[in-house]
């Protein structure tokens, strides 16, 4: 058994969040670069060639990359051999939350759904908790904006449309966004499970970094085919047309019912922010 | 790079072709999704609005808090899509132009070809290239929106493409 004061937890948070919101993930900026030294088209060129900039620019001056800095995701694996003191785990992630988009600047995004009344602080957070084996917290951190969220989609498919199903949902919600969501995209993806752990999946694959692929063969094989027929669209950055509407197609997936095949499509826009930690 | 100084008259907006690479320097005003909704409402009561509509020019844009030492935050554009509930309108009252990013509905369109204005598309994610481009930042209304309220911003050098033109032509 190991103790662990919430407050480490927190403080870890904290500093995940500011580095965040003004940096890009490396696999980010490698996709951004390596799509500027394939593109053709005009617009889209000079698009790619202002984020890579853009991106520079926050780092250097420690700006956030975009003023969207998200609904603030965590995710926690906690080991089962930890056991945890202190202030309420999720006080003291609201809590590194709401300290992190003051001292950073950070816009404050979050909201009530009907009357619409900003909270102010950027709390609550969006927070997940899985317990594991043990005696580490591996702490995952995704600032999560919602001009690409917005463009998410869920779909209860029926087993009979199998892979070409799954590989049609993927591309046809990249085409409905179109130019919205700030192409070029990263997409998450959920496979199976049930309504709930299928959106969680299709998160949690977006935590994952840009050109990784799944261990399995087939779903690695989806995640290939899915970006293929994505880049023909021919959406491009900024929707401006050009070579590269998505970076990367990332899948997760779980076991599902007899009748089922949930598929989850989560919307990332160019801008990949994700810090990980274990402690 | 065409470099654009406003107010935008219409016969430079005529000039303008989908397409464009731009770099404009003037004065824009922020507003986005809950704005819109109490300008509209405020143009239903009959109210005057807090500032004059005619040639302005609308970014759809929400910035984060600046830092000591500088006019604003980050402020890349958001969505527009979502304005398209309020943009004809607002065009046929005389507003010039809007600033923001991905494509727009028909009727936004075509309220772009009735009144000769222009819709030109930011790069959306580049939030600190604007904010550095923002010279000068003022309250205007709705203070309890925080990032929403309606700021008027100098800005200088703002790179953009002009989206849609008025002749009806569109970049996507």
């Amino acid at each position: 058994m190991r103790t662990l004061d919430t407050k480490e937890i927190a403080d870890r948070i904290y500093a995940m969040a500011l580095k965040a919101g003004v940096t890009l993930t490396p696999s980010c900026r490698a996709a951004l670069r390596q799509a500027r030294d394939t593109e053709t088209e005009g617009a889209a060129a000079f698009a790619l060639d202002t984020l890579i900039a853009n991106a520079e620019l926050a780092e250097s001056e420690n700006l956030p990359v975009c003023q969207d800095t998200g609904m603030a995701v965590v995710m926690l694996e906690i080991g089962q051999d930890v056991y945890l003191t202190g202030e309420l785990l999720d006080d003291a992630v609201n809590g590194a939350v709401r300290r992190a988009y003051a001292d950073g600047y950070f816009r404050k995004s979050v909201c009530d759904p009907i009357t619409r009344n900003n909270t102010g602080d950027n709390t609550p957070a969006v927070i997940h908790t899985h317990i594991c084996a043990g005696d580490k917290v591996e702490i995952t951190y995704l600032p999560k904006g919602f001009g690409s969220e917005n463009m998410s989609a869920m779909y209860m498919l029926k087993p009979a449309q199998g892979v070409e199903g799954i590989i049609s949902a993927i591309v046809q919600t990249v085409k409905n966004a179109g130019s919205r969501p700030c192409p070029p995209v990263f997409v998450g993806v959920g496979i199976g499970g049930s309504f709930d752990t299928c959106a969680y999946l299709a998160k949690k694959a977006l935590t994952r970094d840009v050109g990784t692929h799944s261990d399995r063969a087939d779903i690695a094989e989806i995640e290939k085919q899915a970006l293929e027929r994505i880049n023909a669209l021919g959406i491009g950055c900024q929707g401006f047309h050009g070579r590269t509407t998505a970076l990367g197609v990332n899948c997760e997936w779980a076991y599902t019912h007899i009748a089922g095949l949930p598929v989850a499509v989560n919307i990332q826009c160019h801008c990949i922010r994700c810090e990980r930690a274990t402690i | 790079m065409k470099k654009i100084v406003l107010p935008l008259d219409k016969n430079c907006a005529e000039q303008l072709k989908a397409g464009d690479s731009v770099l404009i320097s003037g004065e824009i005003l922020t507003a986005r999704d809950c704005a819109h909704k109490r300008l509209t409402e405020m143009i239903a009561r009959g109210e005057e609005l807090p500032f004059p509509i005619e040639g302005a020019i609308i970014y759809y844009a929400g910035p984060c808090p600046a830092k000591p030492g500088m006019a604003s935050g980050s402020c890349g554009p958001t969505t527009s899509s979502r304005m398209d509930v309020y943009a004809p309108q607002l065009l046929d009252l005389g507003l010039g132009g809007m600033i923001g990013k991905g494509e727009m509905s028909d009727e936004v369109r075509q309220a772009i070809v009735r009144n000769k204005g222009v819709y030109f598309a930011a790069i959306g994610g580049a939030g600190a290239t604007y904010g550095k481009a923002i010279t000068k930042s003022t309250l205007l209304a709705f203070p309890d929106l925080l990032s929403e309220a309606v700021r008027k911003l100098e800005v200088r050098d703002f790179p953009c493409v002009v989206a849609y033109d008025c002749h009806g032509g569109s970049i996507y």
